[in-house]
């Protein structure tokens, strides 16, 4: 059993100025919504936040921007937000773009107890400023590091109260990797089920990895409608 | 037809029946739109899809399905949902046969700048560093000349490089050229052309390919 919150800024509220925190989600798919905005109330300053995106001006990570909360973006692409573009050129925020694939697998890797791999991605780029290359089979590779969080946030569609972990559709994305690379997890789950309710093979996170749950309503806001009609 | 379009419709050919193939954001998305009902080919999204559908109806849109591009789509049948690791995983590990990518520069030696302009603001390279190295084949598509009118194809990369000796092949609005180890190979020239505009145009020499289509 894990400790199942019923105050979104309960469930955060140890997150301390300074800290790392990883979220989850691609663009404001999976993200976890709730305990996002339970930050802002909080007002924990000086976040480095580990996330693919930013959110948008107004949703997501972008809130947290917006209130001057972050000292240290560690993304792949944070295109989509003005503010993320004022606060950089104004030296207010630091940011470390990193490739996506580099970036998931550093979690992963972070979260599995593997402190470095190699990989082609970003050889002969600006990434590779001042990396450790190494030639397998004739080919260039460069070392990245395992990266892990204080904190990490993700959001799933079904958890029970053990903390196992099943994600929806392409919301899944970075959680699970997330979950498992935070000294502390909390998980917001859409619903949340008896033990023994989810069927173990159909399992995303196992619940060794969650230390905490919390059930929040989202709005699940879209950034690209596109339809065939 | 648009410049899009035609350039888009001539990338289609590249899709092989079987294929699994990861089309980049912006116009080479467009090219789903061409690929022939005779092919069976899935497309990857690299936020975690095998098997990209249409665009959803009103009616259908999912808010948690969403391609790389972040629009809402739909999912094939015979579809997967995975982890962002596991689907660099599958694009590191060489099992997408086929990755179609624009550019804002590419190379004599197949070196692609994608991905950012100095000076002004950095979005982020998404996949593209992962993509370039990971897929069996990279197919670029872009316009042949800038809004200058000024070559993109050159002798070196002006911008900072997304990827070193990655690209096999440019399709542009004027021509095919394959990156050989002799050089710029010219295999295709588009109707309205000739031989000479397309040299004209790129900063590189070209070889003419024998079988000059």
């Amino acid at each position: 059993m894990k400790p199942v919150h019923t105050s979104f800024v309960d469930a955060v509220k140890d997150i301390h100025d300074g800290a790392t925190i990883m979220v989850g989600g691609f663009g404001l798919v999976g993200i976890p919504e709730n305990l996002i905005k339970a930050l802002l109330e909080t007002g924990v300053k000086d976040l480095t936040i580990i996330s693919n995106n930013c959110g948008v001006d107004d949703w997501g990570l972008g809130l947290l921007l917006q209130n001057k909360q972050v000292k240290k973006m560690i993304s792949s692409y944070v295109g989509e937000n003005k503010e993320f573009e004022r606060q950089v050129l104004s030296g207010e925020l630091e940011v470390e773009l990193v490739p996506q694939g580099s970036l998931s697998e550093k979690i992963r890797a972070g979260g599995a107890g593997i402190p470095g791999f190699y990989t082609p991605a970003g050889v002969g780029t600006p990434i590779a400023k001042g990396k450790e290359t190494k030639v397998f089979n004739g080919k260039e590779y460069l070392l990245e590091e395992g990266l892990v969080a204080d904190f990490s946030l993700v959001r799933a569609a079904k958890g029970d109260k053990m903390g196992n972990l099943i994600y929806n559709k392409t919301a899944q994305n970075f959680n699970p990797m997330i979950a498992t690379a935070g000294k502390v997890t909390i998980a917001e789950v859409e619903e949340l089920v008896e033990i023994g309710d989810l069927p173990p093979d159909q399992i995303h996170t196992p619940s060794v990895y969650v230390q905490r749950l919390i059930v929040g309503k989202q709005e699940k806001r879209i950034e690209r409608l596109t339809v065939s009609d | 037809m648009n410049i899009r379009e035609r350039i888009a419709r001539r990338a289609e050919k590249e899709v092989q029946d079987g294929f699994f193939v990861n089309l980049g954001i912006g116009m080479p998305t467009l090219v789903a739109n061409y690929i022939s009902d005779n092919k069976q080919v899935v497309l990857q999204s690299e936020n975690g899809l095998l098997g990209i559908g249409p665009y959803p109806t009103k009616e259908n849109v999912d808010p948690d399905l969403i391609n790389a591009g972040k629009e809402t789509v739909t999912a094939i049948d015979g579809a997967s949902y995975f982890s962002s690791a596991e689907s660099f995983a599958m694009i590191r590990g060489g099992h997408i046969n086929l990755a179609i990518l624009g550019a804002m520069e590419v190379a004599e030696n197949g070196d692609l700048a994608n991905w950012m302009i100095p000076g002004k603001m950095i979005k982020g390279m998404g996949g593209a560093m992962d993509l370039v190295h990971g897929a069996q084949k990279v197919v670029i598509i872009m316009e042949h000349v800038n809004r200058k009118g000024q070559p993109k194809i050159l002798k070196q990369c002006s911008l900072p490089l997304t990827g070193k000796k990655v690209v096999n092949r440019i399709i542009t609005d004027r021509a095919v050229i394959d990156v050989t180890d002799q050089g710029l190979k010219l295999v295709e020239v588009m109707e309205g052309y000739t031989v000479e505009d397309i040299q004209n145009s790129t900063e590189p020499e070209l070889i003419i390919a024998d079988d000059l289509k």
